[in-house]
C-alpha cells in the first residue's frame, strides 16, 4: 500500500483529498463565520440575531445559501456574459488558492513552499480582478464606480500591507510560514510572539486587513448609501452567493494570517501547555471577533480619509519601521528581539 | 517527469494561445484578460524551472498591479466597438512587416548567440547549494552588486521625482481641506449659541 501512495497517482489522490479537506474546513469556518458575524453585531445592537434556524440559529447561513442557489439567475441586458460569469467564480477560486500554504499546524501544510508569504501576497493581489471584471461586465454605472474604488482601496493597502509583511520576513529570515511560526517558539509562551516586538505594526497590518478585504469600515466599494451595492449591484442568485463567499473567505485567510505573523500560529500562549491545531483555529476566531466588533462599533470612512490614511499614514510609517527592524536585527539590538534566528528560533 | 512536461506544455500552449488572443480579440477589456492569462502562464513556466521567487514577483508587480492600470485606463476608453470591425484587415500589413521585422532581427541575433562556456553547467545548478533562490538573489543584488543595484534604484528615483515635478501643479486659487484643523475643530470653537427673542430674529 505504501508503494501505491508513491506512484504519481497516488500522489495526486493525497493531494485531492489534501484540498478537499482544506475546502471543507474553510466552507464550514464560513458558514460559522457568516452566523458569527451576525450574532456578535446584533447582541452590539441589543438584538437576537438569527434565532429561528437550528440551534441558535447555527443552520441560518446554510439556509441562506440555500435560499440563494435556488433563486433565478437575473442577467441584465448588454453585459458582457463571459467575463460576467467568470468575475464571481474567479474571486471565490481566488479566495480559496491562498489557503494551500497556511500552515494549522506542525507540519500539516498542503503546499510547504519557501515563497509561501509570497504566495499568500500575489494570490490576494490576483482578488482585485475579481471585483473589477464584475463591475465592468455589469454595463452600469454604478457597478463601475464601485468597482473602480474597490480596485484603487485593495492596490492602495496592499503596499503598506507588504511592507508590514517584510518587518516580520526580516525578523524571520525566512519566507515560509511555518518557519515564521517556529521562529516565535520560545520559553516565554505569548511573549514571543511576533506582536511584542512588532507591536505598533499588529494595528497597523490589522486596519490594513479591513480594507484589503473591504470589510467595515472600509466597505467604500458596498457603501449602499451612495453606490447601492457596488460592483454586485448586477448580481443575484449564485453569482451572488460566489461573490459574498469570496469575501469571507479573505477575511478568514486574513485571520490566519494574522495569527500566523504575529500571534504565534499553532503555538500555545502559556510555556507547558501542549502545542496543536487547537490554538490555530481559536486564535482565528479571536482575530474575527476583532474584525466583527469593528464591523458593528466603528462608522463608515469618506473615500478621502481612506486613501489619505492608506498613502499618508500608512505606507510612510511602514516604510520606516521596515527600516527600523531591519537595523534592530542586523545589531541584534536586545539580545535577538528583532533578530530570531540569532537565539535560535 | 509525466507531470512536469504535463504541466510545461499545459503552460506553455496557453502563453501562446493567449498571446494570440491578446492580438485577435476585438474588445481591448478582453486583451488585457488574456494578457493577465499570459502573464500568469509565465509565472507557471518561471516556477517550473525553479525560480520560484521570480514567478511570484511577476504575478504580483505584473499581474497585481502593472496589469490593473493598463485595465482602468482600457475600461475608461469609450469605444464603439462595431467600428472596429474590419479594422483588422486594415491594419495587417503593418503589423504583419514590424513582426517580420522583429523575426529577423531575432534570427540574427539568435544565429551568432554563443553562450559562455561555464553557462551550462550554471544552468543545470541555478542556486548554491542548499540555499534558497530568494536567498541566491538577495546575495546577488544585496552583496555581490550591491553598488550596481543601488545606482539603479538612484536611476529610478530620479524618474520618479521626475515625473512627480512634470505632474504636480500646486493650484493656490482653490480650497483645500486641512485634516489636523478639522480634526481640532471643538463645539467650544464652532458653534455659538444664541438667545433669539421671539418675533425678532437674529
Amino acid at each position: 500500500m505504501a508503494d501505491f501512495w508513491a506512484t504519481s497517482l497516488g500522489q495526486t489522490l493525497i493531494l485531492l483529498a489534501q484540498g478537499l479537506g482544506i475546502i471543507a474546513f474553510v466552507m464550514i469556518g464560513l458558514l460559522l463565520l457568516v452566523w458569527g458575524d451576525r450574532k456578535i453585531w446584533a447582541a452590539v445592537q441589543m438584538r437576537k440575531g438569527p434565532n429561528v434556524v437550528g440551534a441558535f440559529g447555527l443552520l441560518q447561513s446554510v439556509a441562506d445559501a440555500a435560499k440563494y442557489v435556488f433563486k433565478e439567475i437575473v442577467v441584465p441586458a448588454g453585459v458582457d456574459k463571459p467575463v460576467y460569469f467568470l468575475a464571481p467564480m474567479l474571486s471565490l477560486v481566488l479566495a480559496l488558492l491562498a489557503w494551500v500554504v497556511v500552515p494549522f499546524n506542525e507540519g500539516w501544510v498542503m503546499a510547504d513552499i519557501n515563497v509561501a508569504v509570497l504566495f499568500v501576497f500575489a494570490a490576494s493581489s490576483l482578488e482585485v480582478y475579481g471585483v473589477i471584471m464584475g463591475g465592468w461586465a455589469s454595463n452600469s454605472k454604478y457597478p463601475f464606480l464601485g468597482s473602480l474604488r474597490s480596485a484603487a482601496q485593495m492596490i492602495s493597502y496592499e503596499v503598506s500591507m507588504g511592507l508590514i509583511i517584510v518587518g516580520v520576513i526580516i525578523s524571520t529570515g525566512s519566507m515560509n510560514l511555518s518557519a515564521i511560526v517556529e521562529a516565535q517558539r520560545g520559553s516565554f509562551g505569548l511573549l514571543n510572539w511576533y506582536w511584542l516586538p512588532h507591536l505598533p505594526m499588529v494595528a497597523l497590518f490589522f486596519i490594513s486587513a479591513l480594507a484589503e478585504t473591504n470589510r467595515p469600515p472600509f466597505d467604500l466599494p458596498e457603501a449602499e448609501s451612495e453606490l447601492v451595492a457596488g460592483f454586485m449591484v448586477e448580481y443575484s442568485s449564485t453569482p451572488y452567493l460566489l461573490f459574498m463567499a469570496g469575501e469571507y473567505i479573505a477575511v478568514w485567510l486574513m485571520c490566519a494570517l494574522t495569527s500566523v505573523l504575529f500571534f504565534g500560529g499553532w503555538l500555545s500562549p502559556i510555556p507547558g501547555v501542549p502545542d496543536g491545531v487547537l490554538w490555530m483555529v481559536a486564535k482565528m476566531a479571536g482575530v474575527f471577533f476583532v474584525f466583527a466588533m469593528v464591523k458593528a462599533i466603528v462608522p463608515r470612512y469618506r473615500y478621502d480619509q481612506l486613501m489619505r490614511i492608506g498613502w499618508k499614514v500608512f505606507l510612510p510609517l511602514s516604510l520606516a519601521w521596515v527600516v527600523v527592524v531591519a537595523f534592530l536585527a542586523k545589531f541584534e539590538v536586545l539580545g535577538g528581539f528583532w533578530a530570531r534566528w540569532s537565539i535560535g528560533g | 517527469m509525466t507531470v512536469f512536461v504535463f504541466a510545461f506544455y499545459l503552460f506553455a500552449v496557453v502563453a501562446v494561445v493567449a498571446g494570440l488572443m491578446v492580438v485577435l480579440s476585438k474588445n481591448p477589456v478582453h486583451a488585457v484578460l488574456w494578457l493577465i492569462l499570459t502573464f500568469l502562464s509565465a509565472a507557471g513556466l518561471f516556477v517550473l524551472m525553479g525560480a520560484e521567487f521570480v514567478a511570484m514577483l511577476l504575478i504580483i508587480v505584473y499581474v497585481g498591479a502593472v496589469a490593473v492600470l493598463f485595465l482602468f485606463v482600457v475600461m475608461m476608453l469609450d469605444i464603439d466597438f462595431a467600428a472596429l470591425r474590419g479594422q483588422l484587415v486594415r491594419y495587417a500589413p503593418v503589423g504583419g512587416l514590424i513582426a517580420l521585422v522583429m523575426l529577423m532581427q531575432l534570427g540574427t541575433g539568435l544565429a551568432v548567440w554563443h553562450a559562455a562556456d561555464g553557462a551550462a553547467g550554471l544552468r543545470a545548478a541555478p542556486a548554491p547549494e542548499g540555499m534558497t533562490n530568494t536567498a541566491a538573489l538577495g546575495m546577488i543584488l544585496y552583496d555581490k552588486y550591491l553598488y550596481l543595484f543601488q545606482g539603479a534604484g538612484l536611476v529610478l528615483l530620479v524618474a520618479m521625482i521626475g515625473a512627480i515635478l512634470l505632474t504636480l501643479r500646486h493650484r493656490t486659487d482653490i480650497k483645500r481641506q486641512n485634516v489636523l484643523a478639522q480634526m481640532h475643530r471643538d463645539p467650544a470653537k464652532a458653534l455659538e449659541m444664541v438667545d433669539v427673542k421671539p418675533g425678532q430674529g437674529l
